[in-house]
């Protein structure tokens, strides 16, 4: 009874708040670190150094009228902002954020569940996640809006396919779907399959860029061409799901690349016996670690980068990421079967 | 007990969507219950323990084919109303006789079912896991399965033909 009902509802409600405190956070630290790129301070008001600045963002937006523009198509409207987060959510549930570990006496695994299929089952959640855009800039009923979400939909499509690509040849290699054996692969391989599927690994995170919609890929946000986007009809906290939809992918991207690529909850060097000091840390700090740096990535990323222009954002997907992912399958398949 | 529970309730929200997706007025909200109906189709998978057929429906289906149709009803945007555009060329009574067939058939099935029930099936073997489906697929049907796809090719072909009258 505890172990089937209790716990995995425990572990539901703990990751669910982790990632949406995660969220809000994620928001002050991209104000900062563009700051700080930007030799600025970024927000200082709000608590020492600005720390508290996120409770202020959501006290606003939770006070903010909501408003749905009257030729909107109500229905839609307001699922839209719901069917944009709710897949973002619903991938945690495979992501393993550590091993089996006892705790009070009783052994818990630091995932929600690992699926035979995982792997396959985060690509097919994500891919209902593009509705919500495509839903609000229809639902709008305004021409803004209207055409970021066409940009985004083609967007999102064009790059999931090579997306998919690179991790299917990160499937040869590991010989698995289930996000836990994929670890356990790198394990007993020995190697991070960042090292020996570079390829795949470059194409995941310029797939994973665009498919969040972040910068140097944000069309379907770009402020200048579009007056914001997909969502400028929408305000208050329907906005917010969208901006909690935005970095609840980042979030996901970042540790589905660490479990795919960086060996997830594994310390450095995991087969070297003398560095078995590292393990005072605990494996899940290794995977936040890991996931922190990706995340870090996405912000230095868009503040460095300027935007691409949509033809060559096109180009580049379909003409060099999705060419160069087949061939990496094809190499990778090759060498399996060789080697 | 639980297992048939959740199959009847699965059923009755396929049939529920799909009715929806006929009735409804608006085109974009048609589709929309389509990917409702895709997505019931999906657990209903799951739960007979098909997780990999389960998750290629919500890819192929719930992800790709009706983003494509809403696509495409986003911009044709079919503003009149459904009584204006009625086919001239529609065949009622034809359509009325099919559907009777179907029905005429479903019903003699489910009787030849109560008569003579069928053996029971023997230890359920996880079908919908990757490398038995796998196996099947790629090497005990590859042939009719790639006659498939070349069938899938010609109906691709065939189709373009069709839309474009010259070529």
């Amino acid at each position: 009874m505890i172990d089937a009902v209790v716990i995995p509802i425990l572990k539901i409600l703990i990751v669910l708040n982790a990632v949406l405190v995660a969220v809000t956070f994620m928001v002050l630290l991209e104000r900062k670190v563009i700051a700080w790129v930007q030799v600025r301070l970024g927000p200082m008001r709000v608590g020492p150094y600005g720390v508290l600045q996120p409770i202020a963002d959501v006290v606003k937006l939770m006070t903010k009228e909501d408003i749905t523009p009257v030729k909107a198509d109500r229905w839609v409207f307001t699922l839209a902002p719901l069917i944009a987060l709710i897949p973002a959510l619903v991938i945690f549930a495979v992501i393993p954020f550590g091993p089996v570990v006892s705790l009070f006496g009783r052994q818990v695994s630091l995932y929600i569940t690992d699926l035979n299929v995982g792997l396959l089952y985060i690509v097919s959640v994500a891919s209902i996640g593009v509705y919500g855009i495509i839903l609000a800039g229809w639902s709008s009923n305004s021409k803004y809006p209207l055409l970021a979400s066409l940009r985004a939909s083609a967007q999102l499509i064009s790059y999931e396919v090579a997306v998919t690509m690179g991790l299917v040849s990160m499937i040869v290699t590991a010989g698995t779907l289930s996000m836990v054996g994929i670890i356990q692969a790198q394990y007993n391989q020995g190697v991070w399959y960042a090292f020996i599927q570079p390829v795949a690994f470059f194409i995941y995170f310029v797939g994973g860029l665009a498919e969040t919609n972040r910068a140097p890929f944000d069309m379907p946000e770009a402020e200048q061409e579009l007056t914001g986007g997909f969502h400028t009809e929408y305000s208050g906290m329907r906005f917010a799901l969208f901006f909690l939809a935005e970095y609840a992918n980042m979030i996901v991207v970042s540790t589905v690349a660490t479990t795919l690529f960086m060996g997830g909850w594994l310390r450095p060097f995991p087969n070297v016996a003398a560095l078995s000091f590292l393990d005072f840390v605990p494996a899940w700090i290794w995977f936040l670690l890991k996931t922190f740096v990706f995340l870090y990535v996405f912000l230095w990323v868009r503040a460095t980068l300027p935007r691409y222009r949509y033809d060559q954002l096109m180009r580049l997907g379909w003409k060099v990421l999705i060419p160069l992912g087949i061939a990496n399958v094809v190499v990778t398949g090759a060498l399996k079967v060789l080697l | 007990m639980a297992a048939s529970f959740t199959f009847y309730v699965l059923a009755a929200l396929i049939l529920l969507f799909g009715v929806a997706v006929v009735t409804a007025k608006n085109t974009v909200h048609s589709v929309l219950y389509l990917i409702g109906d895709f997505l019931a189709v999906a657990l209903l998978y799951a739960s007979m323990n098909s997780l990999f057929v389960a998750a290629i429906q919500v890819l192929v289906y719930a992800g790709g084919i009706v983003v494509l149709y809403l696509f495409v009803v986003m911009l044709v945007n079919l503003k009149r109303p459904p009584e204006e555009h009625q086919d001239p060329n529609r065949r009622g009574t034809l359509g009325g006789l099919m559907v009777a067939a179907v029905m005429g058939e479903l019903v003699v099935i489910a009787t030849y079912n109560v008569v003579r029930p069928a053996p029971a099936a023997n230890a359920p073997t996880p079908v919908g896991f990757v490398e038995p489906l796998a196996m099947a697929l790629y090497a005990d049907y590859l042939i009719p399965f790639e006659v498939a796809s070349m069938l899938l090719l010609v109906a691709m072909v065939g189709a373009i033909i069709l839309a474009r009258r010259e070529l």
